[in-house]
């Protein structure tokens, strides 16, 4: 589904990722995990055509596609969606509004018609039930006075509107307490299908309890260092990330 | 809540202008009154080149031209500018004094009452200081020790006969004569002052600071500061004046300019205790100053900061144009007024480069009778790409027979800056007061501690010395105040 | 400088024949009004008031003046079809500066309530105008209230007498039409007695390509625990020179709305000046503008605290695009005795382009110490974070861009409280952004 070769990518002029090789798998969950600052919430900024980052060097290619070459709206039309770890809060804009938006935008480049306000208002309907979201959130402005933990939920909620086809979980359960943890890790595995894939990108081993990966990578100092089976994940729980800096001979 | 706003409030005598005694010392003062002969004998006195005089000829004649301003929350007397003494020579020497034995044990005493001291070995930190009494000069303390550096600290009257290249090349760049009412009357008559240069790549090793002092009757003070930051330097400089008390308002009209280059950095910092009057406002200073940096370079630093306690009228706007791509300027002010005091002070920031940051912070007090104004200009250019402001500009009201006002304009001519302006006014709560009444504290304290709290964040950006000074004139100026 | 001097041989030459096509009561201010112009003229931009638009220019040009009262060539009860759907009001026009004769009386007008033309109520009922015709309005202190006053022949009388509820929204439409450069004066005056309720909405319409200079005074006296809102929605074109000059008294508990929209102009200056006489009266002052091209829209408002517990809250929000000019200049003075004020006032803006320019001067000048007072001015750009996140969502920037701007505004129009308005309002806000013409059906032009 995703291929992505030797990307370098930097911000400010310092170079953050240095030559990241990554393949998803169609229908499969893969974790990211890694140390601060070794880049992850970089790598999927850059997926996702974060205008802060600049890429220098590499290709991201998505179902056959250049991703670099597209703006951040057609990647997520495409199918691309990134659960913020610090989702906006944007006062004044409503989340039906916005939410209405974002789904005509993306139809309308699928070429299908737009959808019929009762349409609408019945998707989402049927969405905010996947993750429990209060109808209050839902008429509420975009994030806008959102706990920690709504936010997070709402993240899940945009997700199911829009139906990516690739998902990407940055750091989505910091911040939350386990029952929020649980309803949004449910809210996922609800929307997993054979055909949709997730990167979750994590620090620890507890999001990944909720939902299991098929792959984990670890990724340090802007390159993944190591690929293995959910093993992986128990043993870094376990162990720490200092093994791995002893393989590396550091 | 009910008012009964001076339940905790006694009346207090007025603690006195600490600075108030005058010098008995024998001064050289010139016939009051202002024409082309007062500016050719002063001119004479200090024995300036043809240049400088043309200089002051120049501003004299436009001066005439000019009325003074009158756009500010000031209620301001009429001022006789003839009744004005413009040059007053305490050391009555035409050179100044070369060594310490030369000059006026007096005038030593006065520093040293000041708590300036004039002899190097004795000064603790290492400070350097330039002592202005009046029109002059009278010494300028660890003057050998910056040349070593290739650092030019003397007064302007010696950096005219000095360093005339560099003199003529910035003088009036920044703050030119036809600038306003009060900077041509300057440029016309300015008698003494500071000069200093920091020559490419120098961090100046000490403070350098430049202590003011009025001490004859009836005549008016106009120094003259110019500062000069070369590509790369750092300096920090501090002024501090203080007036004796008399019954006659006198007036003091002084400009100072700042031009700093590539990559340079000066702090400006003020504390200012002219004599402010007294409780029924008869006498004080008239203070109508211009103060203006130009932050000429890339990557240029200018900040000011002022504590400003003193005079009966303060007309006083330390200004910045951000010309240099990236440069940075701060203002940092906090005004207090008393009894009948009136304040209207604040900041330009002009940017004109690219990339270009302003922060400025005011913080008003205002009691007794008295009124306190910020008026402040935020302006970007259209050329001045991503340019971002920030102002904060805070009044506290003690007692209900003073004012506060804010007066601030925003010019923008520019999509990509963010400018941002926010202003509040309020009291000391009944409820911080009874706290601090619970615990032992009286209200005069109390009021003091709560005040300079609310100061804090600019005190803050002092000179350690400065600090505690500016802490402790904090809360005299304010004693008596509630009631 | 000196275009007051057409004015003051126009008012030499014309002066019967405006007495002669007016009231007593209109006429009887005209004389000292004169005395007033023509010691001050026209400000120039020096005067601190006027910085932001210059008066003098402005008025320089020739206009025509329909001193005579020729008849309007138009019905606009026939051309006018209202832009805001499903609101019920009572409607009525002003076309340049003369009241249009009702058609038909409105129905569910409350008996006492007198709604109509200035000039001929002045003369059915002197003794309840002239307690209140020009004693707000000082001609002394600003020359377009002198030139208005001094010139006005007609315009817009609401009155409302004492416990007197008007729940129907009352509509006045100012309509410009003329086929020659024209200048109007118009006077509207507001009385509500004590415990009385009222809402005027006020739209400016301009009807043909022509240029067209419009001075308006209106005198608003809110009594005691009364309430009143005043929507002020312009929406002419590029060719067409507005100066509002809008004087509010409000007396003790009065609870005044004042929101001024502007989505269409040439050039804008209104003038708010709101006194809050009696204890416990609070106000709401709001306004808008959007402006493209080289519109140029300057609000100057001035709340004057003279007594205790009162509130007041101030909101103005531009977008500027193209080389649009906003200015904002917000006075708030809270004098001796007025203690426990409590006053905000935010003035926010945004500039689309290098071009456009925004002068704002937020002040405050306050001599009492019990108060709570603050302001915030702000000039900048739509949050890039929000536009990122929208885009991550799959929506375009320059649709991103629309709803945050459309957000930005909305702050203000969330203040009106008649819905259907409001929702009007969501509709000509977002056409407005998207470069549509919001022209209302009826408008000949709007540019």
């Amino acid at each position: 589904m995703l291929q992505i070769r030797d990307l370098h990518a930097s911000i400010n002029g310092k170079e953050i990722l240095k030559g990241i090789n990554l393949d998803i798998e169609k229908g499969k969950v893969h974790a990211i995990m890694g140390p601060n600052g070794s880049g992850k919430s970089t790598l999927s900024a850059v997926l996702v055509g974060n205008p802060a980052f600049e890429v220098t060097k590499g290709t991201v290619t998505f179902e056959g596609k250049n991703l670099l070459e597209m703006s951040p709206e057609e990647r997520s039309h495409v199918g691309l969606f990134l659960s913020f770890q610090y989702p906006v809060e944007i006062p004044g804009v409503s989340m039906v509004n916005f939410m209405r938006t974002a789904v005509n935008e993306k139809r309308k480049y699928l070429g299908q018609e737009a959808l019929t306000a009762s349409e609408f208002l019945k998707l989402m309907r049927e969405k905010r039930a996947v993750v429990e979201l209060d109808n209050k959130l839902a008429n509420r402005s975009v994030n806008e006075g959102f706990s920690g933990g709504e936010k997070k939920r709402n993240e899940i909620f945009q997700m199911a509107m829009l139906e990516p086809k690739l998902s990407i979980l940055d750091e989505t359960d910091s911040g939350l307490d386990i029952d929020a943890l649980r309803i949004v890790a449910e809210g996922v595995n609800k929307l997993k299908t054979p055909e949709t894939s997730c990167i979750v990108i994590t620090h620890y081993q507890r999001l990944l309890d909720y939902i299991k990966p098929d792959i984990v990578h670890v990724l340090y100092k802007g390159k993944i260092v190591k690929t293995a089976g959910p093993e992986l994940a128990l043993d870094l729980e376990e162990r720490g990330y200092d093994w791995i800096k002893a393989e590396l001979g550091e | 809540m009910q008012t009964e706003p001076n339940k905790f409030v006694k009346e207090l005598t007025q603690e006195k202008y600490k600075y108030g005694f005058t010098t008995e010392v024998s001064t050289d003062i010139i016939e009051k009154g202002l024409n082309e002969d007062v500016i050719r004998l002063i001119s004479s006195k200090k024995g300036e080149p043809e240049w400088m005089l043309e200089f002051r000829l120049n501003a004299y004649r436009h001066w005439l031209t000019m009325t003074m301003p009158h756009w500010a929350h000031l209620d301001i007397p009429e001022i006789d500018y003839q009744a004005i003494s413009y040059y007053a020579d305490p050391t009555k020497k035409k050179e100044g004094p070369k060594s310490m034995d030369e000059v006026d044990p007096e005038l030593i005493k006065t520093f040293n009452k000041l708590g300036i001291p004039l002899h190097e070995q004795r000064q603790l930190s290492g400070m350097a200081v330039d002592a202005v009494m009046d029109s002059v000069s009278v010494k300028t303390t660890f003057k050998e020790t910056l040349m070593e550096k290739g650092i030019i600290f003397c007064s302007f009257s010696e950096a005219v006969k000095e360093h005339p290249d560099l003199v003529q090349k910035y003088l009036g760049s920044v703050v030119g004569y036809r600038d306003n009412f009060f900077a041509a009357l300057n440029s016309a008559v300015f008698s003494d002052g500071s000069f200093v240069y920091i020559p490419k790549g120098v961090r100046c090793p000490m403070e350098l600071s430049t202590y003011f002092r009025i001490n004859a009757a009836n005549t008016g003070q106009f120094e003259r500061t110019l500062i000069v930051a070369d590509d790369d330097s750092y300096v920090s400089y501090l002024e501090g004046c203080t007036a004796p008390q008399r019954d006659e308002n006198q007036l003091h009209a002084a400009i100072v300019e700042i031009v700093v280059h590539d990559r340079a950095e000066v702090k400006y910092s003020t504390v200012q205790n002219w004599y402010p009057g007294d409780v029924n406002g008869k006498g004080g200073i008239y203070n109508f100053v211009t103060k203006r940096g130009h932050c000429k370079g890339v990557d240029s630093k200018l900040s000011w900061t002022q504590v400003e306690t003193g005079s009966a009228i303060t007309w006083k706007y330390p200004s910045c144009i951000l010309s240099g791509d990236n440069a940075t300027a701060e203002f940092y002010s906090v005004a207090v007024t008393n009894n009948y005091q009136q304040a209207d002070t604040g900041t330009k920031m002009i940017h004109l480069g690219k990339n270009t940051k302003s922060t400025i912070v005011s913080k008003g007090i205002s009691a007794g009778k008295s009124q306190n104004s910020y008026r402040g200009l935020v302006r970007v250019s259209s050329k001045a790409d991503n340019a971002r402001n920030y102002s904060q500009c805070d009044s506290l009201l003690l007692g209900s027979n003073c004012g506060a006002h804010t007066f601030p304009y925003m010019d923008i001519n520019n999509e990509t800056a963010i400018v941002e302006h926010e202003a509040t006014t309020s009291k000391i709560s009944e409820d911080q007061l009874f706290y601090c009444n619970q615990r032992g504290i009286n209200t005069e304290d109390a009021i003091g501690l709560i005040v300079n709290g609310y100061a804090k964040e600019v005190i803050n950006k002092l000179p350690m010395e400065f600090a505690v000074e500016a802490q402790k004139l904090l809360a005299v100026s304010l004693e008596g105040s509630v009631g | 400088m000196a275009a007051e001097q057409q004015y003051i041989d126009i008012f030499l030459e014309c002066g019967s024949a405006i007495n002669k096509h007016s009231s007593e009561l209109l006429n009887s201010k005209r004389a000292e009004a004169f005395e007033n112009f023509k010691k001050n003229g026209f400000p120039t931009r020096k005067v601190e008031k006027y910085k932001y638009t210059d008066a003098d220019e402005l008025f320089a040009p020739d206009y025509g003046l329909n001193i005579n009262r020729l008849d309007i060539p138009v019905n606009p009860y026939k051309v006018f079809k209202c832009d805001v759907p499903n609101m019920s009001t009572a409607l009525y026009f002003v076309v340049n500066d003369s009241f249009y004769p009702v058609s038909q009386a409105s129905p569910n007008i409350p008996e006492g309530v007198i709604i109509g033309s200035l000039k001929e109520f002045s003369e059915k009922h002197p003794e309840i105008i002239e307690k209140y015709y020009g004693k707000i309005a000082k001609t002394e202190e600003d020359s377009i209230t002198a030139l208005n006053t001094m010139m006005a022949q007609d315009g817009f009388l609401l009155y409302v007498p004492k416990g007197v509820v008007v729940e129907r929204p009352i509509q006045l439409v100012n309509i410009l039409h003329s086929s020659v450069d024209l200048m109007s004066n118009r006077r509207v005056l507001v009385i509500l007695e004590e415990n009385a309720h009222a809402k005027l909405l006020i739209c400016d319409h301009a009807m043909d390509d022509v240029k067209f200079l419009s001075t308006q005074v209106i005198e608003a006296f809110i009594g005691d625990n009364s309430l009143f809102d005043l929507y002020e929605l312009e929406e002419t074109h590029n060719r067409n020179v507005r100066f509002s000059n809008l004087y509010v008294s409000q007396s003790a508990n009065s609870n005044v709305l004042l929101n001024g929209m502007t989505l269409h102009n040439g050039v804008t200056r209104n003038m708010t000046n709101v006194s809050l006489e009696g204890k416990g009266a609070e106000i709401k002052l709001c306004g808008m503008a959007i402006a493209d091209k080289r519109e140029h829209i300057d609000n100057n408002t001035f709340i004057d605290h003279k007594v205790s517990d009162c509130s007041s809250n101030e909101l103005f929000k531009y977008v500027l695009d193209d080389e649009a000019v906003g200015a904002f200049a917000g006075k708030v003075l809270v004098r001796h005795d007025a203690q426990h004020t409590n006053s905000e006032q935010t003035n926010r803006n945004l500039c689309a382009t290098r071009t456009a320019r925004m002068y704002t001067q937020p002040q405050l000048e306050i001599y009492a110490d019990d108060v709570k007072c603050s302001h915030g001015a702000t000039v900048g750009q739509l949050d890039e974070n929000a536009l990122f996140y929208m885009q991550q969502r799959g929506i375009s920037l320059r649709e991103a861009r629309l709803l945050l701007m459309f957000a930005f505004v909305n702050e203000v129009i969330d203040n009106v409280r008649l819905d259907v308005l409001k929702e009007r309002l969501h509709v000509l806000v977002e056409k407005r952004f998207r470069g549509e013409l919001s022209k209302c059906e009826g408008c000949a032009i709007c540019k």
